[in-house]
């Protein structure tokens, strides 16, 4: 409810806004997405990826080549970034899920960096450190062009809307609460005759492929794509979102993504030293609320 | 383990006692799937399941409990019993429609509650249990998946008397057509449920027969019963 409301007042006084803040609630709208796709892991599976710019970084990089050099159009890229993430993922996947706890953590980490390392090096494909500059954004035929910061946060917010709508809808289905089962006992899981890899898996598969459309949307946005988007600090500032906002809920990492995104933009004016207010809002996070903002405002379950 | 035989008929009630590191626990791990077999070879309803996973024997018809309550902690009690009753069909891996409006799934999770004598703590969360119910719920996400044999692990394990004559009449009233094998420290219990008793000591078969056989047996007496 209070989600449908915050997507309605969006929308609302997003007329009246000048340029730059409506730019960051279009931030917001697209990490939003990304945030909810981690918590799928996180708050639901209980599985801590530190990898999920990958699959976001992914999907941008393949927009931001397809759109300048094939020129292609809104479904071509949409598809192939999304495909590509979600196979990335399902690659991935393979290698981490074997793993628990830290070591999740620490493969996935890995991994995030193979691409990262990717996408720095590659420079035949992706112009390494130089970065893929001028993404053009879609065509859909509207009367409103997407170029513009006001019809394209609207599209941002839609597709936003769309994810939430479409993570809701799993998070509430028998396959979802068998995610939160396996996020509370693994061992029951396998006596109760669940195959856990195989759910874990779908999840990790699942949660790459939304984190591809998110970052699809993040090269239509920015308009330029570089190894910044699939490095370590944009994971774990997702990361820090849904932790932020409240892990198993997806109200709450949307939360945390206009909060991580307002704060960094805001004191990012005052100071270089982003990283280490980011560090303490984490320690304050988990010393204070350890089940993020949403957690923390609703009634205690104890 | 060590060179343990044990071979137990379709309805059959086992218990299975001994000291404590007799490798009661272990055995049912091994049984379950829970830890893999060196040596030996395990069969269940015919089919050889050594190398089987456990989720994979659960399809089969085999569950257990815990001995450590092993539950969905911050889950409500009905959606405990729901991943128990969904685990065996392929309503698991439904993704688009809504848990809450399967009216099968809930009927059966709630039947599940009644006979456990759960049906009203269906809402609470699972966490905020006593221990008495939570060892109740145990059985519960056992029997929902309509078992054929069941492994029970201890489970009047911290209860109190008055609790553990609760447990009793509820194991009592198990469909006979399950075939239940019981760890138990509580000798009135075990006796209550199962005829026949094994008894293990050090990983290994010291005595196996009918309860009064058992009770007579002179090794059994000196390490177990004390008497």
């Amino acid at each position: 409810m209070i989600g449908v409301g915050a997507l309605v007042a969006a929308a609302a006084v997003a007329p009246t806004l000048p340029s730059y803040p409506l730019t960051l609630l279009t931030q917001v709208a697209i990490m939003a997405i990304l945030a909810m796709s981690l918590d799928i892991l996180l708050g639901y599976t209980g599985l801590p990826s530190l990898g999920h710019a990958a699959y976001f970084g992914t999907a941008a990089y393949a927009v931001g080549i397809l759109a300048t050099e094939r020129q292609a159009g809104f479904l071509t890229c949409l598809v192939a970034g999304v495909l590509l993430a979600t196979a990335a993922a399902a690659l991935f996947g393979l290698v981490a899920i074997r793993a628990t706890g830290t070591y999740f953590l620490m493969i996935t980490l890995a991994l995030g960096m193979v691409v990262w390392g990717l996408a720095f090096r590659w420079v035949s494909l992706t112009k390494g450190d130089n970065g893929i500059a001028g993404v053009p954004r879609p065509d859909l035929a509207l009367p409103w062009s997407l170029a513009a910061p006001l019809p394209f946060f609207y599209f941002a917010l839609v597709a936003a809307a769309l994810a939430w709508a479409a993570l809701g809808t799993l998070a509430r289905s028998p396959f979802g609460l068998t995610l939160q089962g396996i996020r509370e006992s693994e061992t029951r899981m396998r006596a109760l005759g669940y195959d856990v890899w195989l759910h874990k898996y779908l999840a990790f598969v699942i949660s790459g492929g939304f984190a591809g459309f998110a970052g699809v949307l993040w090269a239509w946005y920015n308009g330029f794509v570089s190894p910044v988007d699939v490095q370590l600090v944009t994971s774990v500032e997702t990361l820090l979102m849904v932790a932020l906002g409240g892990p198993g809920t997806l109200a709450g990492p949307a939360l945390g993504a206009a909060v991580i995104v307002f704060l960094k933009n805001f004191v990012s004016v005052y100071t270089k030293r982003w990283l280490l207010i980011l560090g303490a809002v984490y320690i304050g996070v988990i010393l204070f609320a350890p089940r993020g903002v949403l957690g923390a405002l609703r009634a205690p379950r104890r | 383990m060590d060179d343990v035989e044990l071979a137990v008929r379709p309805g059959e009630r086992r218990a299975l006692i001994g000291p404590n590191g007799a490798g009661k626990t272990t055995l049912f791990n091994l049984v379950a799937g829970a830890l893999p077999v060196t040596a030996g070879r395990i069969e269940l309803f015919g089919r050889d399941v050594t190398r089987m996973p456990s989720h994979r024997r659960a399809a089969l018809g085999l569950t257990r409990t815990f001995q450590i309550s092993n539950l969905f902690a911050s889950l409500s009690v009905l959606d405990n019993c729901r991943l128990a009753v969904q685990a065996l069909t392929a309503a698991k891996f439904a993704m688009h429609r809504p848990l809450a409006r399967d009216a099968v799934l809930r009927a059966r999770a709630e039947e599940t509650l009644a006979a456990v004598g759960l049906a009203d703590r269906a809402a609470a969360t699972v966490r905020n249990l006593s221990h008495g119910e939570q060892r109740q719920l145990e059985i519960g996400l056992a029997l929902a998946g309509r078992p054929r044999l069941l492994l029970l692990d201890e489970p009047t394990a911290g209860l109190s008397p008055a609790e553990s004559a609760a447990m009793a009449r509820l194991l009592g009233r198990l469909d006979p057509a399950i075939t239940v094998l019981i760890i138990e420290h509580d000798m009135d219990i075990a006796l209550e449920v199962a005829r026949h008793v094994t008894v293990l000591h050090y990983g290994r078969v010291i005595a196996d027969g009918t309860r009064d056989a058992v009770r007579a047996d002179p090794t059994v007496r000196e390490i177990y019963l004390g008497a």
